[in-house]
């Protein structure tokens, strides 16, 4: 294994089109980052500020306008299969049990799509087996609108998950749950990653979340979309629950919750 | 009788109070029956001359359905065509909706130019008057993607067909069943218009010919079987939606 990162941005600006380039009124700007292999990293800020952006340059789905992504050592030219991405909406088919959801990657992505002929049950039997990690075992083959909103999003999570990624984008993807739901699924979420070392990006814009789970916290700020604080979380892992109520957590958290306050005054003076 | 009974039967109890009041005005003013003839009348004639009016029925019921076929298969293609790429929704859509503000009964007398007397306009004017809906549903649900689904499956290099095949295509299901009973009743009216001019056979063939001998019960036969034709076809179509994509009519409160 060599020492470079696996996710490495150099200076990185994006504008959305011609125009807005023309103008230099860019989404996000200057935007340096290395991730090392197996990092879970967190973005936190202020909404509107370019954390959905940041995730479309990290997974290939837009170039940016200036500036070099390098990610697992390639340079990104177009759509990254090594990532998985989901949402704050679950976004399941309707018309396909869990089980079926969760396998759609493999009938994309290759070099699974050409084997599941041959594959589909060893993959089934993949999907399944993730379902049950995740608390959904007995409900595989139910249909997507007869779960809760929670067993929605541990599916989508599957799914992103079901063709091995290297790499999980995660935007926003408990903001819609209860804080009860939402606690379960950060700790499914802990368990997934420390049995399977991926990378995540999570963006996110609950501070206690990003810090119970990244080993790095980056600050976003609003127009301009920069990062401003990088925060390193050096709790002890395997982390439990309890930690959030621990000093150490919460000074942490009441640090960062300082940053954004900070950016929040600036850009918006008058509110204050 | 429950409520529950009372909606599931409100249909024929309806159909039944009208018959009756129907009848009931006919008797108790009188009417002459070359006038408006009463529903025993136009059962009368229904009987009487049930040979000669299944001949016609049938033959308005394959046109009527050869029409909807080829209204299907080009809906289905000029809607996945106009869902699938945004150059051509809006190339063709204006000139679609110009088209489809023609009255389509105009059409018969130049269809009859083209094709003589005969099945020819009949079909044509079914599948013309019927295409539209369905071409107009299916691009709606190709349409209607959500982007941060189309973002999960395009970073696993999905192209662009495989999103319409996998996720376009499933998604308008819905929305194509349900143009389906709505072409299929467009459709039987195709035929019965283009039949009343340009054909000698066909149900439209009988009201004009029942007309023009002052047979008024065979004529409001005549409507009464393409009602029912119409009315079958609709149920059908119905039932098949309720059953091949039940997903879309789910009773869930979640979500």
């Amino acid at each position: 294994m060599n020492n470079s990162p696996f996710v490495d941005f150099q200076d990185v600006w994006l504008a959305y089109n011609d125009e807005l380039l023309a103008l230099k009124q860019y989404a996000v700007e200057a935007i340096d980052l290395k991730v090392q292999e197996g990092e879970f990293i967190a973005i936190v800020g202020p909404s509107g500020c370019g954390k959905s952006t940041f995730m479309k340059l990290a997974t290939g789905l837009r170039m940016p306008s200036q500036g070099s992504i390098r990610i697992d050592g390639q340079p990104v030219t177009g759509p990254l299969k090594i990532s998985g991405m989901a949402f704050q909406a679950p976004s399941l088919l309707p018309w396909r049990t869990t089980v079926d959801n969760v396998l759609l990657p493999l009938e994309i992505v290759e070099p699974h799509r050409s084997q599941l002929k041959q594959k589909r049950q060893e993959y089934e039997a993949r999907a399944r087996g993730l379902l049950q990690k995740v608390g959904l075992g007995g409900y595989e083959d139910k249909f997507p609108w007869q779960l809760s909103g929670g067993m929605q999003q541990r599916a989508s999570i599957c799914r992103a998950l079901i063709h091995e990624p290297k790499m999980l984008l995660l935007d926003e993807p408990f903001g819609a749950l209860d804080a009860f739901t939402r606690e379960e699924l950060w700790c499914i979420l802990r368990d997934l990653w420390t049995e399977q070392r991926f990378n995540v990006i999570l963006v996110t814009h609950d501070l206690r979340e990003s810090v119970f789970l990244a080993d790095t916290v980056y600050v976003m700020s609003k127009s301009p979309g920069r990062f401003v604080v990088r925060r390193q979380i050096d709790l002890p892992r395997p982390r439990d629950l309890e930690i959030t109520y621990t000093k150490e957590f919460t000074d942490i958290v009441h640090e960062l919750r300082g940053h954004i306050g900070a950016i929040r005054k600036q850009s918006a003076p008058v509110a204050q | 009788m429950n409520k529950k009974q009372l909606e599931k039967f409100s249909p024929w109890i309806l159909l039944v109070v009208v018959i009756a009041l129907w009848q009931l005005v006919c008797s108790a003013f009188n009417v002459s029956e070359f006038v408006f003839p009463s529903p025993a009348r136009i059962w009368e004639q229904m009987i009487e001359f049930r040979g000669v009016i299944a001949a016609h029925a049938w033959r308005t019921y394959w046109v009527t359905m050869a029409g909807f076929g080829l209204a299907i298969i080009v809906g289905v293609m000029l809607g996945f065509l106009i869902g699938s790429s945004r150059l051509a929704y809006t190339a063709v859509y204006p000139l679609m909706t110009a088209f489809n503000a023609l009255p389509k009964a105009a059409f018969v007398p130049i269809l009859v130019v083209w094709f003589g007397i005969g099945i020819g306009p009949a079909i044509l004017t079914a599948f013309l008057i019927s295409f539209f809906p369905i071409m107009v549903n299916i691009a709606t649900g190709l349409a209607t993607l959500e982007p941060e689904l189309e973002d999960v499956l395009r970073v696993l290099g999905a192209k662009r067909w495989d999103v319409l095949i996998k996720v376009g295509l499933p998604r308008s299901m819905p929305y194509f069943y349900g143009s389906l009973k709505v072409a299929i009743t467009l459709a039987f009216v195709g035929t019965t218009v283009s039949e009343m001019t340009a054909a000698n056979e066909g149900i439209g063939y009988l009201l004009i010919s029942a007309g023009s001998a002052m047979q008024m019960g065979l004529a409001f036969a005549g409507l009464v079987v393409v009602g029912a034709m119409a009315m079958v076809m609709y149920e059908l179509f119905s039932y098949i939606e309720k059953n091949t994509t039940a997903w879309a009519h789910r009773n869930s409160s979640s979500h």
